[in-house]
């Protein structure tokens, strides 16, 4: 049987056109040849499966045709698709909400980076004006026998090491005293010295938000004086005033002069003020004088990236400090002058008559 | 006559390419499959495809003579349409999770999955009937597909009697075979 033939067959088998007679031989022909068979099973799957590809085709045409057929009628309508905007957000909604997190744990961590490093990074760009002195501790002995030597009495304590020193001014006669809260920070022992005389001090206060501390000499020496040369002047110092200003960046006194250069401190600090003056490590905490000998800020900081930059604490800030201790009912007595008995007289009388009320601050740790 | 002896009917009807009965079946529940669509990220050109295909499974199933429905065929076919439709969402990479629910469904991952496999073949058939060339395409269309008798075939494509005709198609056949198995056992690979 020739191939065509036997697919002629195996077409006719499958539409059941075949009669009863040939139906049988073919049957048997299936039997007795296997290849045939193997032939007859693969062109039947094929032939199906050919059938099955026209009918899909078919009714898929069918389909369409109905679809545009109801279309005409009205039967079913096509619906607009929702708004573009909305399938857009909708398609992105995830990759929004993943995106908004990312860009807001971004921002937290960018601020709080920032709050972290600002503080660390204008710290070092300020100078605290308070002297940090490492003499060798022969030297200290030397300076204490000598000291003891003299008439005068020494407060240094035994094993604690000298370790900051700065300036700070009495702002009432019985023994209060005004300094920077960086000068004493950390003390266990504060000792001030006026004209080589030591005297204990105790902490009354600390400040840090103004860098203000308040000290009481604690001492039987010290003999309180009748008034203070000089007030406190509230309003502070216009732009341009001449200033001066007494410290001890050294052992001994030192004034200097300059002026009011802005009225706020680094990066527009309201609680400060730029004057122009040499300050050195050591000033921290001295007084800052107008011409009349009106105290109008302590001096706190300096720039260290420009020359000339100083910073003041304004006068202002110890009134608001002092009203806060006022609270307490123990300090209640204390009073700041605001009348100046210096006024109108030659500098070298002013300062003889303040340098008195003027101490260095040392402290141990 | 109550609904389940009419969607019996219709089915029938379908499975003997009775154009009424998929008329029938088309007009009462395309607009809902469309709003589902439509609902979902999809066009009414969407909602087109998703039905006409909806609808061959319900066709090739009908044929099949096996099919029994357990439930109401408008919860068959939404169920199909919702299943195709997000098979086709998750190959476009509009949407991962769960479309919402209208009406409830049935669960229909195997007859999709035969649909599919049936898809395959079909697709191959298709590429094989695209490389037989012509004018063997044209031949095995209208014989096999159109049906027409071989003497009027011989006479449209000017062969000189119907058993020409018959050889040409026979030659035709075999190679449209080899093409199409070659097809399919480069799938199988």
């Amino acid at each position: 049987m020739e191939d065509i033939q036997l697919s002629d067959a195996v077409e006719r088998f499958l539409l059941g056109q075949m009669d009863a007679g040939e139906l049988s031989r073919f049957e048997q022909l299936r039997k007795s040849n296997p290849e045939v068979d193997q032939f007859v099973v693969e062109h039947s799957l094929f032939l199906n499966q050919l059938n099955e590809f026209g009918e899909r085709k078919q009714f898929r045409s069918g389909l369409q045709e109905i679809h545009n057929n109801l279309l005409d009628k009205g039967s079913i309508k096509n619906l607009a698709p929702k708004a573009k905007v909305i399938d857009l957000f909708k398609k992105y909604r995830r990759v929004w909400a993943v995106a908004a997190s990312i860009a807001g744990i971004i921002a937290i961590t960018i601020s709080g980076l920032v709050a972290y490093f600002i503080p660390n990074l204008t710290k070092p760009q300020l100078e605290q004006l308070s002297r940090e002195i490492s003499i060798q501790k022969k030297i200290i002995r030397a300076l204490t026998n000598e000291v003891r030597d003299s008439s005068k009495i020494t407060r240094v304590p035994i094993n604690e090491t000298f370790k900051f020193g700065g300036t700070g001014f009495l702002i009432d006669a019985k023994g209060y005293m005004v300094t920077n809260a960086h000068v004493i920070k950390g003390a266990k022992t504060i000792i001030v010295q006026s004209r080589g005389q030591e005297y204990k001090a105790a902490l009354v206060s600390v400040d840090t938000e103004r860098d203000l501390a308040i000290l009481k000499i604690d001492d039987n020496e010290f003999k309180p004086f009748a008034s203070l040369p000089y007030g406190f002047k509230k309003s502070g110092a216009d732009l341009g005033e001449q200033i001066f200003t007494l410290g001890f960046p050294r052992d001994e006194i030192v004034y200097g002069e300059g002026y009011m250069s802005a009225s706020t401190g680094n990066n527009g600090d309201t609680m400060s003020c730029q004057i122009t003056i040499a300050a050195n490590p050591g000033n921290s905490g001295g007084p800052v004088f107008n011409k009349n000998g009106e105290v109008v800020g302590i001096l706190s900081t300096r720039q260290l990236q420009a020359q000339g930059f100083v910073f003041a604490v304004t006068a202002k800030n110890i009134f608001k400090s002092l009203e806060e201790l006022k609270k307490d009912t123990t300090y209640q007595n204390i009073k700041i002058n605001t009348v100046s008995s210096v006024k109108g007289m030659e500098r070298p009388q002013q300062i003889k008559k303040i340098e008195d009320c003027v101490f260095l601050v040392k402290t141990y740790q | 006559m109550n609904t389940a002896f009419q969607e019996k009917e219709l089915l029938k009807g379908l499975a003997k390419s009775d154009k009424k009965a998929a008329e029938t079946i088309y007009k009462d529940n395309y607009n809902m499959v469309q709003a589902l669509i439509i609902n979902n990220n999809g066009s009414s050109d969407d909602a087109r495809d998703v039905f006409q295909e909806t609808m061959i499974v319900l066709y090739e199933k009908a044929k099949s003579g096996t099919f029994e429905l357990n439930c109401q065929l408008k919860t068959f076919i939404y169920s199909v349409s919702r299943r195709l439709w997000l098979k086709r969402l998750n190959q476009m990479q509009k949407y991962g999770g769960q479309i919402e629910n209208m009406v409830e469904t049935v669960p229909v991952e195997e007859e999709i999955e035969g649909h599919e496999q049936r898809n395959d073949q079909f697709q191959a058939m298709e590429k094989s009937m695209m490389n037989l060339g012509e004018p063997c395409k044209s031949l095995i269309e209208a014989y096999y597909l159109q049906k027409r008798n071989m003497t009027e075939i011989a006479g449209s494509f000017g062969y000189t009697n119907a058993d020409n005709a018959k050889n040409q198609k026979y030659k035709c056949l075999m190679r449209l075979k080899k093409l199409f198995f070659a097809q399919h056992k480069n799938k199988e690979k």
